[in-house]
This record gives structure tokens, C-alpha cells and sequence, in this order.
């Protein structure tokens, strides 16, 4: 059981990263990833986010749309569920821990649309994880998530003062850079446990 | 807004992916043969087509408050409907873009052009708008499948079951293509590459036409 868990945090962390090699969240991860500081705030709301969804939309699965025979709507009852997550998480922060929503509270309406929700919900069902292993991958995907866009801005802090050619300059430099960072998480598909 | 600035601002000026950067992560990760980049970006164009035709003839009735949970719900339907005719009728693509599909309901550039485009035009219009980016987009994916399978499989055109039973046509001799470019790594670098490119294209036409 214990193993079991853990192979799967090091997966998503490291072999499995969910930027690096399944190329989920591209979106935000490229948009705040200009300074460190923001990165790190975004990359600690989608874990907070990533585990609670897939906790919720296990259950929803499990509890709604199994025995009511509606697994086809998994897309739709998805979406819902992690909208309607998000928008009580962003409420619920700040009534209760003002602080912790200053930092976080522009990145929350964001994550709705982040496909790294959405895609650990869906790869949950289709992997059939248990609900424990559910929480743990979304929780772990997020700091594989987390882990990738910290490390990304502060390569790009740096590569935005390089001297690259006209056309690269901005966007597709970044892109490149983050080409090669995949290229070093490339070594850890050898890692394997058990 | 003529017929033809549409179509050349979904294609080139505003390309979805190229220039406004929407859609990357299905871009990136499905790009790996002609036959998923094609069979993805006419599902994105169909989805696009709908949602903008649906939500622009709603644009009145649909609350201002409640209107982006109004377009997911929208958009998700669209998207059921296609996972669930790919299943039917072409499983092998369905199997090949996997999760990419029902996350075709996140893909920006769907809800982008339903804020940006289809919530202030007409039907006509929109149905255009979705119609023209939705080329655009299978353009720049199309682009990025020929480069990628070209240089890390050696061929073109894979993943066709008439073309060769699957495997394409061969271009560079086996062993030698740079397998790096399938990978997710390749994804990164050919899309920076294009988008580089069509910066340069970019800056190009708009010196041209400063000279004229």
C-alpha cells in the first residue's frame, strides 16, 4: 500500500511531470512563470486545487454518475465540480484566512481552466485509482507542477536578459528553454521502484 | 469585418496558436503524426464552430454574471458529443489523443473566441470566426506534425491506415531520424521554433507594407 503511494507521488513528481512529459497546464505555466515569486503562489494554489478536485470528482464518480449510469457525462459533471470547487475554495478563503487569499486569489479563477485539473480527474478514472490514490496523484501532480514552474522562472528570469536572436526573443526562447529543462526530466524515466 | 480579414486573421495575423498562443498543451502533445494533428484540429474546428454558433445566438439571453459558467457547460456538451462519436467511428484516433479530448473543454482557445468573438457578433459572423480559427489552428498543428514526424520518425503522413498500412511514407532511411523530436522534449522545441518563425514572418509583412 505504502509503495504504492509512493510510486505514484515519484511518478507524477519526477518520471510522469505533469508539465514535463504529459504536457498538462501549459497554459498557466508559461503565463505566470515571468517572476518567481508569482510562480510560486500559482504553483501552490494548483496543488491545493488539483488535490481537492480529484477527491471531489472521485466521489461524484463513484457516488453519482456510476450507479445512476451516467458515466458519459464525466466530462461535463467535471468541469462543474472543479468550477464550482474553485469558486468555494476563493469564498472560503476570504472569509477565513485573508492572508493566504491575498497571495493566492488572483491565480484561483484561473485554475478552472488549467487542463491539469481537469486531465488528474480524468486520468484517476481512467488509471482506476482507489480514492487514497486518487488524492495522493492529484496532490503530488500538483508539486510535480509546482516543482516545474518554480524551477522554470528562475531559468527565465535569467534568459529574458540573454542576448538571443531578434525573432527568438520572448516567447519562443522561453519555450525552447523549457524544451531543455524537459530534456533533464527526461533522465528520471529510468527511475523505477519495486 | 469582410470575409477575407477573417480569414486571414484566423490563418496569419491572429493564428490561435502561432501568434495568440492559445491551445498549446494539445498542441504540444499530440503533434506526434499527421494523422492525430489532423484528426484533432477538424474536432477543435467542429466544437469551435458549434460553441461560437450556440453561444452567439445566446448572447442576449445568457446573465452576464453566471456567462463563462454558462460557455463551459456549453462547450463541455459539444465536447461529449465528439468523444462520444470518435469512440463509435474512428477508435484508433480516439484511443491515440486519449485524455487530449475530453480536455478539449479547458483548451483556451475555444473559450477565448467565445469571450472575445462570439459574445459581442452575430451568428453569421461567428460561425465564420470559428470556421477560420479553427483552420488556423489545424494549420499550425499540421505544420508542427509534419516537422516533428519528418525528423524523429523519419516519415510522413503516419498513422493513415491507407497510406501504407499506418506507417507512413518513408523519407529519411530508418535509424537515422532523431527520436528526441517525438518525444515530449521535440513538442517544445518545434513549437518555439514556428513561433519564432512567424515572428520574423510577422515583422517581414509589416516592413513590406511600411514601405509601401
Amino acid at each position: 500500500m505504502i509503495a504504492k503511494l509512493f510510486t505514484i507521488a515519484l511518478g507524477a513528481i519526477l518520471v510522469e511531470n505533469f508539465i514535463f512529459s504529459q504536457f498538462l497546464g501549459i497554459c498557466p505555466f508559461m503565463g505566470v512563470s515571468k517572476k518567481s515569486d508569482t510562480a510560486v503562489g500559482m504553483g501552490f494554489a494548483v496543488t491545493f486545487v488539483m488535490a481537492l478536485a480529484s477527491a471531489a470528482t472521485w466521489a461524484v464518480n463513484k457516488y453519482l454518475l456510476i450507479p445512476l449510469n451516467l458515466e458519459y457525462m464525466q466530462t461535463v459533471a467535471f468541469i462543474l465540480v472543479i468550477a464550482a470547487l474553485v469558486q468555494l475554495v476563493e469564498m472560503f478563503l476570504q472569509k477565513s484566512v485573508p492572508a493566504l487569499y491575498q497571495a493566492l486569489g488572483i491565480y484561483l479563477p484561473l485554475i478552472t481552466t488549467n487542463c491539469a485539473v481537469l486531465g488528474v480527474a480524468l486520468l484517476n478514472i481512467q488509471k482506476s485509482y482507489t480514492f487514497i490514490e486518487s488524492v495522493v496523484y492529484g496532490f503530488t501532480g500538483g508539486l510535480g507542477f509546482l516543482l516545474a514552474i518554480v524551477l522554470f522562472s528562475v531559468v527565465r528570469e535569467r534568459v529574458d536578459n540573454c542576448d538571443c536572436p531578434k525573432a527568438f526573443k520572448g516567447f519562443p526562447i522561453a519555450l525552447i528553454s523549457a524544451g531543455l529543462l524537459a530534456l533533464a526530466f527526461m533522465g528520471f524515466s529510468g527511475l523505477k521502484i519495486g | 469585418m469582410s470575409l477575407k480579414s477573417q480569414f486571414q486573421d484566423g490563418l496569419l495575423r491572429k493564428n490561435p496558436v502561432l501568434v495568440q498562443l492559445l491551445g498549446m498543451c494539445s498542441a504540444m502533445a499530440i503533434t506526434t503524426s499527421l494523422f492525430n494533428g489532423i484528426g484533432m484540429g477538424i474536432s477543435v474546428t467542429i466544437i469551435l464552430t458549434l460553441s461560437n454558433i450556440f453561444i452567439s445566438a445566446l448572447r442576449k439571453v445568457i446573465p452576464n454574471k453566471i456567462r463563462i459558467a454558462a460557455y463551459i457547460v456549453i462547450i463541455a456538451g459539444f465536447v461529449t458529443m465528439v468523444d462520444l462519436l470518435l469512440q463509435a467511428f474512428l477508435p484508433a484516433l480516439s484511443e491515440n489523443l486519449g485524455v487530449f479530448i475530453p480536455l478539449i473543454v479547458v483548451n483556451c482557445i475555444i473559450l477565448g473566441r467565445a469571450e472575445a468573438f462570439a459574445s459581442k457578433h452575430t451568428v453569421w459572423q461567428s460561425t465564420l470566426d470559428g470556421i477560420f480559427q479553427g483552420i488556423g489552428y489545424t494549420v499550425a498543428l499540421i505544420a508542427m506534425c509534419l516537422i516533428r514526424e519528418l525528423l524523429g520518425n523519419g516519415t510522413i503522413a503516419g498513422g493513415f491506415s491507407f497510406i501504407n498500412n499506418g506507417d507512413g511514407i518513408r523519407i529519411l532511411p530508418e535509424g537515422s531520424p532523431a527520436l528526441i523530436m517525438i518525444l515530449p522534449v521535440g513538442g517544445f522545441l518545434t513549437l518555439g521554433c514556428l513561433i519564432a518563425f512567424s515572428q520574423w514572418l510577422g515583422k517581414r509583412l509589416e516592413q513590406k507594407e511600411a514601405v509601401k
